[in-house]
C-alpha cells in the first residue's frame, strides 16, 4: 500500500469558534460556560467547536495551576466529553498527567471520548509571560485524524515556531487548529490595528498560504489583572482569505464552512504541498543535528 | 556600523508614542468595566484635582461606567490654587458625574500645627495621604472602587506620594506616558485650559512638575520610551547624542524609585512567602 499523508480526507463541515472570557481559576463556572456555548453552537449546526487556550482555567493562573489542574478522567469533565457525542469539541485546560506534571493542553473530544491531546510544546516564559515556571512542556507535535479530516492542534506560542507548523503540516494536517490566550498590546497610531492582532493575522495568513491549509485561530477575550485578551478569532482559507473574523474584545461565537473543494482548488493552483521535499528536509535536518550534537 | 542619531531615535519614540486613540479608548473603557464589575461593583470614585491626569481618569470612567456611576471628590486645602477647583468643577459639569467637595484643611492643619518645622514636601505628602483617606472612605460610602490617576511617566520617576496619590484599586492610565495622557485628553474633549496649564501637584503655591523634575515631560517621555519600552542601554543613547547628565539622572531616578512601585518587602522565613513564592493573580477566581 502506498504511504499516505492523510488517512481521512478533508470533509465539508461547519466549524465554530467560541471566543469566550473564562473565569480565572474557576473550573466549575467555566465548564458551565462551555456547556452554554455548546448549546448555542448546536442550534447553529456546528460540527466542530473550538475553544481558546486554557478555556477551562483562564490564563494568568500562577500558583493556581497546581490547585486547579484537572486529570483527563476528572468526573467534572464528563458532561463536556458526553457533549462530544453530537459535536466535536476542542477545549483548552491545565492537564494533570499521571506522573503529576501540569501541561497547557488542547484536548480534542469526539464521539464521546477524549480523542487527542496536544500538550503545548513552546511554553512562553519572557516579558509578561511565566508559563515555564508553572507548567511542563509537551514533547510531541502530531497531526491526528478526526471525522472531518486530519488536524493539528497548536497552542499560542507553538505558532511562533514555524518548525511546529511545518511538522504538523508534514504529518498530514489539512486543518491547523490554533488556540490562544493572546494579550492585546501595542496601540500606536502607526497602525490601524492593535499590534498583537496585526501580527497574528499575518501569521495565520502566512501559514494558511504556505501550507495551503485551513488555519483556525481561536483567541479569548476579557481581562486578567489589567491585561486584555483581544479576541479577533478567525478562520483563514487555504488561499489566505479570511472566511470569518470575530470582533475584538467581545464574547461571541462565529462559524465558517470548511470546504474540501476550496482546499483542492488552491492546491491545484499552487501545488506547494506536491512539491514539498520531506526527504530532503529530513536529510538536511539530520545533517544539522549530527553536526551540532554528534 | 551605522548608529541611529538622537534625532532618529526621538522621531522613533514620537511615532511610537502617537496613540491609536479610538482603540486605546476602547481598551481602557473595557478595562474599567471589566475590572470594576468583576469585583461586584458598578461604580467608581476618584480624586479630581483639576489636573489633566485625574480629568482623564474621570472621562474614561464616565465613558466606561456611565456618569451616574462615577463620583469625583474635590479635596482642596486652604492654600490650593483656586483654579484647580474651578477646573475640576468644569470636568464634573462637562461629564455630569456626581461630585463631593470637602476641604481637607481641618483634617491636616491640626497635624501641621504639631510640627512647626515641617517642610513643604512633608506637608505635601501629608495632604496627598489625607486625600487617600478620604478617597478610600468615600469608596465605601459610594459602594465603589477607587480609580487611580497616576500616569506611566510619574510612576517611573516616582514623582508621586507612596500611599497617597499612588493609592487606588484600578488604574486606567498607568501605562500612558504624560504626552500620551495629553493626546488622549484632547481626543476625549477635556477642556483645553486643563490640557494646556503647566502640570502641578498643587501641594504648595507655585509648584510645577517640570520645574521640580528639571526637564520637560516631552523630552523625558522620549527618553523613558527608549529606555523602558525599547530597552536601549543608557550608553547607547549617550553615544547617539543624548545629553549624558539627562540620561544618567533619569536612569538613576527610575532605579531609586523602584521601591514605590513594589509592595513592601517581607523578611522571608517560611517555604512560601507572600509575593515571593505564594503567587496568585489579583483576579483570582473572578
Amino acid at each position: 500500500m502506498l504511504p499516505q499523508r492523510t488517512k481521512n480526507p478533508l470533509k465539508s463541515f461547519r466549524i465554530g469558534l467560541a471566543q469566550i472570557n473564562p473565569h480565572l481559576g474557576d473550573v466549575e463556572r467555566n465548564i458551565q460556560k462551555h456547556l452554554d456555548v455548546i448549546a448555542e453552537a448546536e442550534a447553529q449546526a456546528v460540527d466542530l467547536l473550538v475553544f481558546p487556550e486554557l478555556s477551562l482555567h483562564g490564563y494568568f493562573l500562577e500558583d493556581l495551576v497546581a490547585e486547579t489542574a484537572c486529570r483527563l478522567d476528572d468526573p467534572r469533565l464528563t458532561p463536556l466529553i458526553a457533549a462530544s457525542e453530537g459535536m466535536s469539541i476542542l477545549i483548552g485546560m491545565v492537564e494533570e498527567s499521571a506522573d503529576r506534571r501540569f501541561y497547557n493542553s488542547g484536548v480534542y473530544l469526539e464521539a464521546g471520548q477524549v480523542h487527542h491531546v496536544h500538550r503545548k510544546v513552546y511554553l512562553v516564559t519572557y516579558g509578561m509571560f511565566d508559563e515555564g515556571r508553572y507548567l511542563a512542556a509537551g514533547e510531541h507535535l502530531r497531526a491526528f485524524d478526526t471525522q472531518f479530516g486530519r488536524c493539528g492542534t497548536l497552542i499560542c506560542e507553538d505558532f511562533w515556531h514555524p518548525s511546529a507548523v511545518s511538522i504538523v503540516h508534514a504529518d498530514g494536517a489539512d486543518l491547523i487548529l490554533g488556540i490562544s490566550s493572546g494579550p492585546g498590546r501595542g496601540v500606536s497610531g502607526e497602525s490601524q490595528d492593535l499590534r498583537s492582532a496585526e501580527t497574528w493575522h499575518n501569521l495565520n495568513n502566512l501559514y494558511a498560504r504556505m501550507c495551503t491549509n485551513y488555519v483556525v485561530y481561536c483567541n479569548r477575550v476579557g481581562y486578567e489583572d489589567g491585561v486584555n485578551f483581544w479576541g479577533g478569532s478567525e478562520v483563514v482559507g487555504p488561499d489566505g482569505s479570511v472566511l470569518v473574523r470575530a470582533p475584538y474584545f467581545e464574547e461571541t461565537l462565529v462559524t465558517a464552512e470548511i470546504s474540501p473543494d476550496a482546499l483542492r482548488r488552491q492546491r491545484s493552483l499552487l501545488p506547494l504541498l506536491r512539491d514539498e521535499r520531506l526527504d530532503l528536509t529530513y536529510r538536511e535536518l539530520r545533517r544539522i543535528y549530527r553536526e551540532r550534537y554528534a | 556600523m551605522t548608529m541611529d542619531s538622537k534625532t532618529d531615535l526621538i522621531a522613533k519614540a514620537r511615532t511610537a508614542l502617537d496613540l491609536n486613540l479610538p482603540l486605546t479608548v476602547e481598551i481602557l473603557h473595557s478595562f474599567i468595566r471589566n475590572e470594576v464589575h468583576k469585583f461586584g461593583f458598578t461604580r467608581a470614585v476618584l480624586n479630581l484635582s483639576g489636573g489633566i491626569d485625574s480629568a482623564l481618569s474621570a472621562y474614561l470612567a464616565a465613558g466606561a461606567l456611565g456618569p451616574e456611576n462615577v463620583l469625583a471628590l474635590l479635596l482642596p486645602y486652604r492654600a490650593s490654587n483656586p483654579d484647580s477647583r474651578s477646573d475640576a468643577e468644569a470636568v464634573v459639569e462637562a461629564l455630569g458625574i456626581s461630585a463631593s467637595l470637602l476641604d481637607i484643611t481641618p483634617l491636616v492643619d491640626p497635624y501641621f500645627a504639631e510640627f512647626a518645622d515641617m517642610d513643604v514636601k512633608r506637608r505635601g505628602n501629608v495632604m496627598a495621604r489625607a486625600r487617600m483617606i478620604v478617597l478610600y472612605d468615600q469608596s465605601v460610602a459610594f459602594d465603589s472602587l477607587p480609580l487611580g490617576t497616576s500616569n506611566k511617566t510619574e510612576l517611573l520617576l516616582g514623582y508621586s506620594t507612596l500611599h497617597g496619590d499612588m493609592a487606588s484599586a484600578v488604574n486606567p492610565i498607568g501605562d500612558l506616558y504624560k504626552t500620551q495622557v495629553r493626546q488622549l485628553s484632547r481626543h476625549l474633549g477635556i477642556p483645553e485650559a486643563i490640557i494646556k496649564k503647566p502640570p502641578s501637584a498643587d501641594l504648595w503655591p507655585g509648584q510645577s512638575d517640570e520645574g521640580e523634575l528639571g526637564f520637560a515631560y516631552e523630552d523625558v517621555d522620549h527618553l523613558l520610551y527608549l529606555l523602558v519600552d525599547e530597552r536601549y542601554r543608557p550608553e547607547e543613547l549617550i553615544a547617539s547624542g543624548f545629553e549624558r547628565q539627562f540620561v544618567e539622572d533619569v536612569t538613576r531616578v527610575v532605579q531609586s524609585m523602584q521601591y514605590k512601585r513594589r509592595p513592601p518587602i517581607i523578611a522571608k522565613l517560611s517555604q512560601r512567602t507572600i509575593e515571593r513564592d505564594f503567587r496568585y493573580p489579583r483576579d483570582w477566581g473572578r
